[in-house]
């Protein structure tokens, strides 16, 4: 075939597909937000569900992945935070840096699923601390814990070593050139990479599904002990189980409307912090 | 003082670095202890032993022959055991337990079991009913689940009575089959789209789409779950006349789209890495841009976008939510139109209901093990992989 | 008449004025050197021979550019061919991660020249040329990265003759080398003139007066001079070009 005839062709093909997948990634996005919108309602975000689930709100369930997104922050943020600064400022290329980064990645790449058993086995069990949001928020801060690392250790590479060694000379420590130094000007990228953290967790379902998650419970938490609803959960719930899931339909499609609105929010405003930072960092 | 706290922060620092490793062993641990007692317990059901005659050579019957047997399908001893010719003849002590008071009752099972050479006898595990010691009886204590039996059985019946069935072979093959469909289907999509992002869309363009596809790389799957469930399960239903919609192809579509966003992402960061030194030697010698692009780029690429292939299936294979939701979670053999079940969502949708410590709960931490094994084994594959990428070149 | 004739060649990349109003000839089979400071717009006018520069996006071309007389950016022109026609060699020597004899075959395969055969002998002839298959013709299947800077880069000369182009244009092809390969390079131009025209660019004002026929001195966009080698080095027509010869500056 003439090469000029198959480069025409294979381009359209690629053209195609490139705006085929756009499409049907925004078909979804569009169909969740064309059927939700109309169920949205303050009524809908401020009560909780009533009538089986079928009239009222999912003010519980948001209060409840709030509740989980704080807990797993409170758990993965600052362990995270300091093991990337132990990987990049202390130990930088050696074996052990390695090591641990390969370990970051290996827990990575476990499927929720098995966080989801190992909260349950661990912290529901072995600790006896029930399904609470404690659990939970445990089983999430270690599902989410590589992230941190990953986009702190990014966030700390990108500041320039003659910033460190700029403060070294002038007699700084090492603990003090990462307090002074580093750390403010690598925390812009840090938060990015929290907030991403904070969309992935808010999105779960599989860990929470023996850890934290209650089918219904209109009230709201007292302790760290108690169950919640969540949001993914209840997404779950309302399309797959309950007693009448036609009529269940618009509360789901609601739900589902919040859930991404949540999710794209937090993950937009990341991507705009990091722009706007990465802008100002490149004109000083 | 400066300096010893200096120290002391460090081996914090230290401790934390850590974190990831000690959470590994953790979920190792966890795993295998939840899981291990699944091989020391019994075949049958809790509460229940089986007995049967002294001289029935018989040492060890797997929870699929009971099934056969308690069913009927198995009714000679010389089908589960060699050089024991003998009609098999069922029995339950609940038969006799209306008529007989409790002291009676273990006499008369003992008689019974001893009375009859092909009995195989269901009876109740209490200390007084069980005819232990008893001439002409043996007890089937040792009957455990095998290993062997657990991950090449090909039945999965967690509640049968009165074996119930851990068959793992439909789980792993379902799971196996949903994200390799998922696999096929997306790698050539996402590539084609990668090649369109990064060799032949305007910049404008590019950088409108690419943020986009990554924005939605962040969707949570419980929503892809959803979309499937109220908007392909009927489609593939209607489009292919099934009696349900929710089959293993629904849940490799979902899974494609949902991994396509990761491998453009990763496929198009691959290709523009090529050098452009490579590209001007292509276009120089006088090749078309197709011919540069399937001939130097991809090739350039390769690793890095197998790398994403790689992790894609990895992500499949563990996804939960989307399984559960929209493959119809039929725990047989897979076939591509029909209901299938995969582990993660065995996991999820069993997990829930069974008894904390049973043989049900082991068996689906051993399940866990397993999935956790494999995701291991690719990550570290996908590792390999691009690790090959960086000691390419000059 | 010239195989290469350029008129009034204006070009910008975006805002940046990059040539200015550049005429010149080039004769068959003629080595050219163009000479300049960096940034003075030599490597850009090369690419604009075989259209290199159409890769780089918002630019700007203004006048004609002739090769065997037909204008190159006329529309309906194939780039493919074209630079088919007209061979390249880079600064820095950039062979495919690919076998020896799978770098040098690539032109033809793309362009669908000849069979098995032909394409063998076509890959040995091309070697020769450039001097480089006493030294690789035991190792074809081994990887391009195997051999050393200057082997690459005489690997890059051989691929592009393979494909038989008329005029073979050099971007520093000796910049990255070290002083012996460099010779082998200059002594492998000097071999390859009767039969091809060559046009290469160099920062290295010896080298341009060891290998060329005629010269080129461009500044800032211009071409400031463009006359005989020997004539251009013994006795430069503008003061520019004397300052620049003698080292004063660039």
């Amino acid at each position: 075939m003439n090469r000029k005839l198959s480069q025409k062709i294979a381009f359209w093909i690629f053209r195609i597909l490139g705006w085929a997948v756009v499409g049907i990634l925004l078909w979804i996005l569009g169909f969740i937000v064309y059927n939700g919108i109309g169920v949205i309602s303050l009524e809908f975000i401020f009560d909780s569900p009533r009538n089986g689930m079928l009239e009222g709100g999912i003010f519980p369930a948001i209060v409840g992945t709030f509740c989980l997104i704080i807990g797993s922050m409170i758990v993965a943020f600052p362990l995270g935070v300091m093991s990337a600064i132990y990987t990049n400022e202390y130990v930088r290329d050696g074996k052990i840096s390695r090591f641990i980064r390969m370990m970051t990645n290996n827990l990575g790449s476990i499927p929720s699923i098995v966080f989801g058993l190992f909260g349950m086995a661990l912290f529901v069990r072995a600790m006896s601390w029930g399904d609470s949001i404690i659990a939970g928020s445990f089983t999430l801060g270690l599902l989410v814990l590589p992230l941190v690392i990953r986009t702190t250790e990014e966030a700390l590479r990108m500041v320039p070593d003659a910033l460190r060694t700029g403060s070294y000379a002038l007699g700084a420590s090492k603990l003090q050139t990462i307090r002074y130094v580093v750390l403010p000007t690598a925390f812009p990228n840090i938060v990015t990479g929290l907030i991403l953290s904070v969309g992935r967790v808010s999105g779960e379902t599989a860990p929470i599904l023996f850890t934290v998650a209650a089918f219904f419970l209109p009230r709201l938490p007292s302790s760290v002990f108690d169950q919640v609803m969540a949001l993914p959960y209840h997404l779950y719930v309302l399309s797959t189980s309950g007693s009448n899931l036609e009529a269940q339909r618009p509360m789901a499609y609601g739900t589902a409307l919040v859930l991404i609105t949540l999710v794209l929010i937090i993950n937009f405003t990341a991507s705009l912090i990091r722009k706007y930072f990465s802008k100002k960092h490149g004109a000083v | 003082m400066k300096k010893i706290i200096e120290k002391a922060i460090e081996k914090i620092f230290a401790f934390s670095g850590m974190v990831t490793t000690v959470t590994i062993l953790l979920i190792i641990a966890f795993l295998f202890k939840e899981g291990a007692g699944l091989f020391n317990s019994p075949v049958v059901e809790k509460g229940y032993v089986l007995c049967v005659n002294a001289n029935n050579p018989v040492e060890h019957i797997s929870s699929a022959d009971i099934k056969k047997i308690f069913n009927s399908v198995i009714e000679d001893w010389s089908e589960v055991t060699s050089g024991f010719d003998e009609k098999i003849e069922l029995f339950y002590d609940e038969k006799i337990l209306n008529n007989y008071g409790k002291d009676e009752w273990r006499a008369k099972i003992g008689e019974k079991i001893a009375s009859t050479p092909g009995i195989i006898a269901l009876v109740h595990d209490y200390e007084k009913s069980l005819p232990k010691n008893f001439e002409g009886v043996k007890i089937l204590e040792e009957n455990t689940i095998l290993p062997k039996d657990f991950f090449l059985g090909f039945e999965w019946l967690p509640t049968s009575k009165p074996a119930p069935q851990f068959g793992v072979m439909p789980l792993i093959l379902g799971t196996l089959l949903v994200s390799f469909v998922a696999i096929l289907l997306a790698t050539p999509l996402g590539i084609g789209v990668a090649i369109y992002l990064s060799e032949l869309a305007q910049s404008r363009v590019r950088d409108i789409l690419k943020p986009t596809i990554e924005l939605l790389a962040g969707i949570p799957s419980v929503v892809y779950g959803f979309f499937g469930l109220v908007v392909l399960v009927p489609i593939i239903q209607k489009t292919f006349n099934l009696n349900v919609g929710e089959t293993a192809l629904t849940g490799s579509i979902i899974l494609a789209i949902m991994a396509l966003p990761t491998i453009i992402t990763v496929a198009e960061d691959a290709m523009r890495s090529t050098p452009r030194a490579m590209r001007e030697a292509s276009l120089a010698l006088g090749a078309t841009h197709w011919q540069t692009i399937y001939k130097v780029v991809i090739p350039y690429a390769a690793s890095g976008i197998s790398a994403a292939v790689v992790l894609g299936i990895g992500r499949a294979i563990g996804e939960t939510m989307v399984a559960l939701m929209v493959t119809g979670n039929a725990a047989r053999l897979p076939k591509l139109f029909e209901p299938v079940r995969t582990i993660p969502a065995t996991i999820a949708a069993e997990l829930g209901e069974a008894p904390g410590g049973g043989v049900h709960y082991q068996a689906l931490f051993v399940l866990g093990c397993a999935l956790f094994l494999i995701t291991m084994a690719i990550s570290i594959t996908a590792e390999l992989i691009s690790k090959r990428q960086h000691n390419k070149g000059l | 008449m010239d195989i290469i004739e350029a008129k009034n060649i204006d070009f910008y990349y975006s805002d940046f004025h990059a040539l200015k109003n550049v005429s010149l000839g080039i004769a068959k089979n003629s080595v050219t050197a163009f000479i300049g400071p960096s940034g003075c717009g030599k490597s850009t006018f090369l690419r604009l021979l075989n259209r290199m520069n159409d890769l780089i996006p918002d630019t700007k071309l203004a006048g004609k550019c002739l090769v065997n007389g037909e204008d190159i950016y006329a529309k309906g022109v194939d780039v493919d061919t074209l630079r088919k026609k007209i061979g390249m060699v880079f600064q820095k020597p950039n062979p495919f991660p690919k076998t020896i004899f799978e770098n040098i075959a690539y032109g033809l395969r793309v362009n669908r020249m000849g069979n098995k055969e032909f394409i063998r002998n076509r890959v040995e002839e091309s070697l020769k040329a450039a001097a480089l298959w006493d030294e690789v013709k035991d190792k074809m299947n081994r990887s391009a990265y195997d051999l050393s800077g200057g082997q690459q880069q005489r690997l890059c000369i051989a691929r592009a003759l393979a494909v038989k182009p008329d005029i073979l244009l050099m971007d520093e092809p000796a910049s990255a080398l070290d002083p012996i390969s460099t010779a082998k390079i200059e002594d492998l131009i000097f071999d390859l003139k009767t039969q091809y025209t060559i046009v290469i660019v160099t920062h290295n004002m010896q080298q341009a007066a060891r290998v060329s026929d005629s010269t080129g001195f461009f500044m800032l966009g211009e071409l400031i001079e463009f006359s005989d080698t020997k004539k251009m080095f013994l006795n430069p027509a503008k003061e520019q070009t004397q300052n620049y010869i003698t080292g004063r500056f660039g």
